[in-house]
């Protein structure tokens, strides 16, 4: 009976993956990548492997023409942690970090094209961790300077996951400026988010390194990896840690979080349930008996030669013909309701306050 | 509206001549059918129905059952039968007769037949055919984990999410794991074992599923726990709350095809190191595992397979070691009947079920998966097109491609097929239409063309357009309200004219 007890009390995911996304692009914007490769570090850490982790960065830091020690990001200052490491593994790097791609990885839709790393293959036991960082306001968050994704067309995308049952359970950080907006219209279930800022609130650097010459972290991030240090895969601390993870006297803005959503009461969540890969092990208890003597091996048939057409070159980029093309003929449309309705009131206000007989002195 | 699944499940009852009942209600053959609802949730139920055909042996049949072990009767019984899947034939042998062994009442062949001892009445007959059904065909339990995202958790068994849930294809990868080359110099003719052992049973479900096997050797590979020095029986042990911390650091190293998108299964067999050798696993209680061997739900399994030390303590290292694949492949076929939900029930101690043998896969098993398989396929058929509508409606412009559209009239039609032959007993053609309505249903539910993007909130309309025709409409409806006076000062005086 207490089996059952620990049993319900405890995840019922079989699997965890992670999609960390970072959307700024600009070697100011150095924090928000080294954010998101902190969090790869512990992920990858606690046990998460790559293929299950699909790592999103707007911009290489690491090889940035302005980075005094290239190959290298750092998150705390005086150069004390690397975390990029040796094994990094970014599966959408620079342009090709926006919104569609991201909303793709998401909910699934992606042309059949795209390998296996770059895909999220969640099923309904899989306990999902998305952390998202950069520049963000109420109710959106700034992808690569050029678009932005709100915080309903997340919650709508999060919904569309759970009608396929990818996720088992989600749990959602975002560390960002009035990140807690991000969160407020979920409401698709078994989601628990965390933010780093309250609406109206901003969300600050940690520090400057003046051999590298920009912040180097995000505050609430730096003190949620301080916190990611000390688990190990075995640890049994709950969420309810991690919710008190840098107050407000450290990280001058107020986080967030949300768990209303959420079916399991966060003092029986683990971080390793999101952070980690526990996996669940039963004993194999009972075998199949063989008998070698029985079988003959029947060695497959040799499969028959395919006719197979003789390949030739093919040419990507058909270049003779893309130059001498012809400009597309656009077909014309007659301009619709609204434009021609306008024309006509202008012009009929336009007739009757000067009169028609001025009409010759105008054409 | 809520949903009902009709399955039905056709019986036949051989009755010798000698083991007739003494209350028949009718001469043979006759048949009776019983009908059962039950209701999972109060928007989805099962209205399960048994046919039951009892008519008399074939004298071929007599001739089958005079054979001297269950086993062979079984197997000159399978020659006779026509049944398709989901269809079980139960043959009834006097209650004296000496073909099944003393205090065995009811054997369970490979195939789709049983053999019963006669009860004295029919009501007893029934009784036990009802357990033979119980074990040989679905049961509300076994239907309702396949709809498990329908069911509360808490009416689950504990093994509902173990399984791999349907898809069309699986990957098996079989992994010899060897940290120390320099001690061990392991082979494994892993091909022929597949060929013997698994491909056997690939074969059977390949009805199912596609499969693809392949194999690794990985050196330098190691657990990622240390396992304990035990003194008493001077060997190390993997207790069982370090076993899931074993898997990951080998995870990482396993690799998966980059082309498929198939859920993998995996398969290691570790040979531990000569300086933590003999090693083996501990159950919770603190006994030692008779396989050596665990398993991880929708991942795979994992046997450690120790190397008995030289029989010379000088003989040169590395040791050569030639796995004994019997072994290893019983343990890991057993893995993988697990993984794929394919289990048994507990019979209750009068039965005999026959074993699988080197097929791997009895016949009734294979029908118990199939039905599990399809009542998953059309759920998940009526989910993905009830969402997929629900989110047309809501975003208004997004276009449906003809394709599209193509798919989900297909899903829709083979669904509706699907119910049908599963309501009529026809499993392989309900299988098939399930299967072609998820292939179809997923393939309209996630095409890259249904992404809506451009969420526009009602302020942000506002905020673009009023800059642009406000300053443009002033001027308008100055002349507009200038119009209307000078239309009301002409109605006034209409006698100026000059």
């Amino acid at each position: 009976f207490q089996d059952q007890a620990e049993q319900f009390f405890r995840s019922s995911h079989t699997n965890n993956w992670a999609v960390l996304v970072c959307t700024s692009r600009f070697w100011f914007n150095y924090r928000h990548v080294a954010n998101t490769l902190s969090v790869y570090r512990s992920v990858k850490r606690l046990g998460i492997p790559d293929s299950h982790i699909v790592l999103m960065l707007a911009d290489d830091m690491a090889c940035n023409p302005r980075n005094p020690k290239p190959a290298t990001v750092f998150s705390h200052k005086n150069m004390e942690l690397n975390v990029y490491g040796d094994d990094v593994e970014v599966d959408y790097r620079s342009y090709e970090v926006t919104v569609e791609n991201f909303l793709r990885v998401l909910t699934g839709r992606i042309p059949p094209s795209t390998p296996r790393s770059k895909r999220l293959l969640s099923d309904d036991r899989s306990n999902i961790l998305i952390y998202m960082t950069g520049h963000g306001g109420n109710g959106f968050l700034k992808f690569q300077d050029s678009e932005e994704i709100t915080n309903v067309e997340l919650a709508d995308a999060f919904e569309q996951m759970w009608q396929k049952r990818r996720y088992n359970e989600l749990l959602f950080i975002i560390d960002t400026c009035q990140g807690a907006s991000m969160y407020e219209r979920f409401y698709s279930p078994n989601i628990m988010a965390l933010a780093s800022s309250q609406v109206g609130e901003d969300s600050l650097s940690h520090q400057p390194d003046l051999g590298i010459g920009v912040h180097l972290m995000d505050r609430y991030t730096f003190y949620v990896l301080e916190f990611l240090e000390e688990i190990h895969p075995a640890s049994q601390t709950n969420m309810n840690d991690l919710f008190q993870v840098c107050p407000k006297s450290l990280c001058v803005s107020t986080p967030g979080h949300r768990t209303d959503l959420f079916q399991r009461d966060p003092q029986n969540v683990l971080i390793t349930d999101f952070f980690g890969s526990v996996r669940k092990v039963e004993i194999t208890a009972e075998t199949i008996s063989l008998d070698p003597n029985l079988t003959t091996f029947e060695s497959k048939p040799p499969k028959e030669e395919l006719a197979a057409e003789p390949l030739k070159y093919a040419e990507q980029l058909p270049v003779a013909q893309i130059i001498h093309q012809k400009p597309k003929q656009k077909d014309w449309h007659p301009p619709g309701g609204f434009i021609l309705g306008l024309w006509a009131l202008i012009i009929m206000v336009f007739f009757k306050s000067y009169g028609i007989k001025h009409m010759k002195h105008i054409f | 509206r809520p949903a009902q699944f009709q399955l039905a499940a056709p019986l036949t009852v051989a009755l010798s001549p000698t083991s007739l009942p003494r209350d028949l209600p009718a001469p043979l053959p006759f048949s009776e059918t019983r009908e059962r609802e039950t209701r999972l949730n109060p928007r989805t139920s099962i209205a399960s129905r048994s046919e039951t055909l009892y008519r008399s042996t074939t004298a071929r049949e007599e001739a089958a059952l005079r054979a001297a072990t269950p086993r062979e009767a079984d197997a000159a019984l399978r020659r006779l039968q026509d049944a398709p899947p989901g269809a079980l034939t139960v043959y009834v042998l006097p209650e004296s007769s000496s073909l099944l062994p003393q205090g065995v009442d009811v054997y369970v062949g490979r195939h789709r037949s049983a053999l019963v001892r006669a009860a004295p009445g029919l009501a007893a007959l029934r009784a036990r055919l009802q357990q033979v059904m119980h074990i040989m065909s679905f049961t509300d339990a076994s239907i309702s984990a396949a709809l498990s995202d329908r069911v509360p958790a808490s009416q689950l068994g504990p093994d509902a999410g173990r399984h791999f849930k349907s898809s069309l294809g699986y990957e098996i990868t079989f992994s010899l794991l060897n940290p120390d080359p320099k001690s061990h110099d392991v082979h494994w003719d892993i091909e022929d074992a597949v060929g013997r052992y698994v491909q056997p049973l690939l074969d059977k479900l390949s009805f199912v599923a596609n499969f693809s096997v392949a194999s690794q050797i990985l050196y330098y590979a190691v657990l990622g726990v240390t396992p304990r020095f035990d003194k008493d029986s001077s060997s190390f042990l993997l207790s069982a709350h370090s076993l899931p911390h074993v898997i990951n650091p080998v995870e990482a190293r396993l690799g998966s095809s980059a082309a498929s998108l198939y859920p993998v299964l995996n398969f290691l067999l570790y040979v531990p190191e000569r300086s933590h050798s003999p090693l083996y696993i501990q159950d919770k209680d603190g006994a030692l595992v008779g396989t050596n061997a665990f398993h991880s739900p929708r991942w795979g399994g994992i046997m450690v397979y120790n190397v008995e030390g030289p029989a010379a303590p000088q003989a040169s290292r590395p040791l050569r070691v030639d796995v004994d694949m019997v072994r290893v492949m019983e343990v890991f076929l057993a893995q993988l009947r697990l993984l794929f939900g394919i289990s048994r029930e507990v019979p209750p101690p009068e039965f005999l079920l026959e074993s699988p043998g080197n097929e791997g896969l009895a016949d009734w098993e294979l029908d118990r998966l199939l039905w599990a398989r399809t009542v998953e396929n059309i759920a998940t058929v009526s989910t993905t097109l009830t969402s997929l509508a629900q989110l047309l409606d809501k975003i208004g412009n997004i276009v449906i491609k003809d394709d599209v559209a193509s798919e989900v009239y297909r899903a829709v039609v083979a669904v509706e097929s699907a119910m049908e032959e599963l309501a009529l007993g026809r499993l392989d053609s309900a299988f098939q239409a399930s299967k072609e309505a998820v292939t179809s249903s997923e393939r309209a539910f996630f095409d890259p063309s249904l992404l809506h993007l451009l969420y526009f909130p009602d302020d942000q309309k506002f905020a673009i357009y009023i800059p642009l025709f406000l300053p443009m409409a002033v001027p308008i409806l100055l002349s507009l309200a200038k119009m209307l006076r000078e239309a009301k000062q002409s109605k006034k005086d209409p006698a100026k004219t000059d």
